[in-house]
């Protein structure tokens, strides 16, 4: 039986193709779910993918949050439903309280497009098992969007339950510990800035093919289940 | 019918870079004088009815669930005269 990933599209999704062929190069299959529908569709794991969905009107991810779809999604997420944002993901992800903090106005007040170094902090989620501890990788970032803030009991909280997923080595945008990407306490729910799924194939240029470590990370989680 | 406003600023602790720009920009411009600028944004809420308790409680929780995310900013409701 394949594992079955779904990959949900906001009006002004942008990257639900990368994220869907992403997946089936990883060996899963891609479930494409619509924000409007009521239905997960039974998948085993979700991705919520980058993009300005519903204009970033208000404030970024702060209208998906309410989409139908993520009315399933949400408590789904809370009873263990493996789920990975990114980019403008992972802004629902944190406006849908799912995760701490909040992401905002860069601090150079640049949009910032570019391959970014990183560093793998935790492999202890579904998404990260694939990398070690300690990995450096090389995503591509873009967005405006993308400075971590939370208050110091979180960050400190945070840092020492080890739940900084991955760290920036040169920060972009401000985000408070150089901060790219987190996890809930359970760990089934990651967020992060870059953008994984435009860094698995080295055909189209791709700085690197790391991006491909979160999807086999997921696939292995799904398969040994 | 009343108008109830909602303004939402991001909290004090909060980097505002938008508003530093804008101070950085006002001395360029003539403007002296000015210590800081903080940006915001201002909702303005027409009710079908009066502006009673009741309404702005209505209101408050909007505030709250949409028109601003309480992790990084206050809101303060107020009844247009």
């Amino acid at each position: 039986m394949s594992a079955r990933v779904g990959v949900v599209t906001f009006p002004g999704t942008l990257d639900d193709q990368d994220a869907a062929r992403a997946i089936r190069l990883s060996g899963a299959e891609a479930v494409p779910l619509w924000h409007a529908d009521h239905d997960l569709k039974g998948v085993d794991a979700v991705f919520l993918p980058g993009g300005f969905s519903y204009g970033d009107y208000l404030r970024c991810g702060a209208i998906s949050r309410f989409a139908p779809l993520m009315r399933e999604l949400v408590p789904a997420a809370r009873e263990g439903l493996p789920v990975l944002g990114t980019c403008n993901g992972f802004q629902i992800l944190c406006e849908a309280h799912l995760l701490p903090g909040a992401l905002t106005r860069n601090a150079s007040l640049h949009y910032v497009c570019r391959d970014q170094r990183l560093r793998v902090e935790a492999t202890g989620t579904p998404w990260t098992s694939s990398f070690e501890a300690g990995q450096e990788v090389v995503l591509p970032i873009k967005h405006g969007e993308g400075r971590y803030v939370a208050d110091p009991e979180t960050i400190a909280a945070l840092e020492a339950d080890g739940r900084v997923v991955v760290r920036y080595l040169g920060n972009p945008n401000g985000s408070v510990n150089d901060i790219a990407g987190i996890r809930n306490e359970a760990g089934n729910v990651v967020g992060l800035m870059p953008h994984p799924e435009h860094a698995v194939e080295n055909l189209v240029g791709a700085p690197s093919t790391d991006g491909l470590g979160f999807f086999t990370s997921i696939l292995k989680k799904l398969v040994n289940a | 019918m009343a108008r109830v406003i909602v303004d939402v600023m991001l909290k004090p602790e909060i980097l505002d870079p938008q508003g530093q720009a804008i101070a950085r920009a006002l001395p360029r411009l003539g403007f002296s004088g000015v210590a800081a600028v903080r940006q915001g944004k201002r909702f303005e809420v027409e009710l079908d009815g009066p502006a009673d308790e009741a309404a702005l409680a209505d209101v408050r929780k909007m505030a709250e669930t949409l028109l601003a995310n309480t992790v990084i900013e206050d809101y303060v409701v107020r009844v247009e005269e």
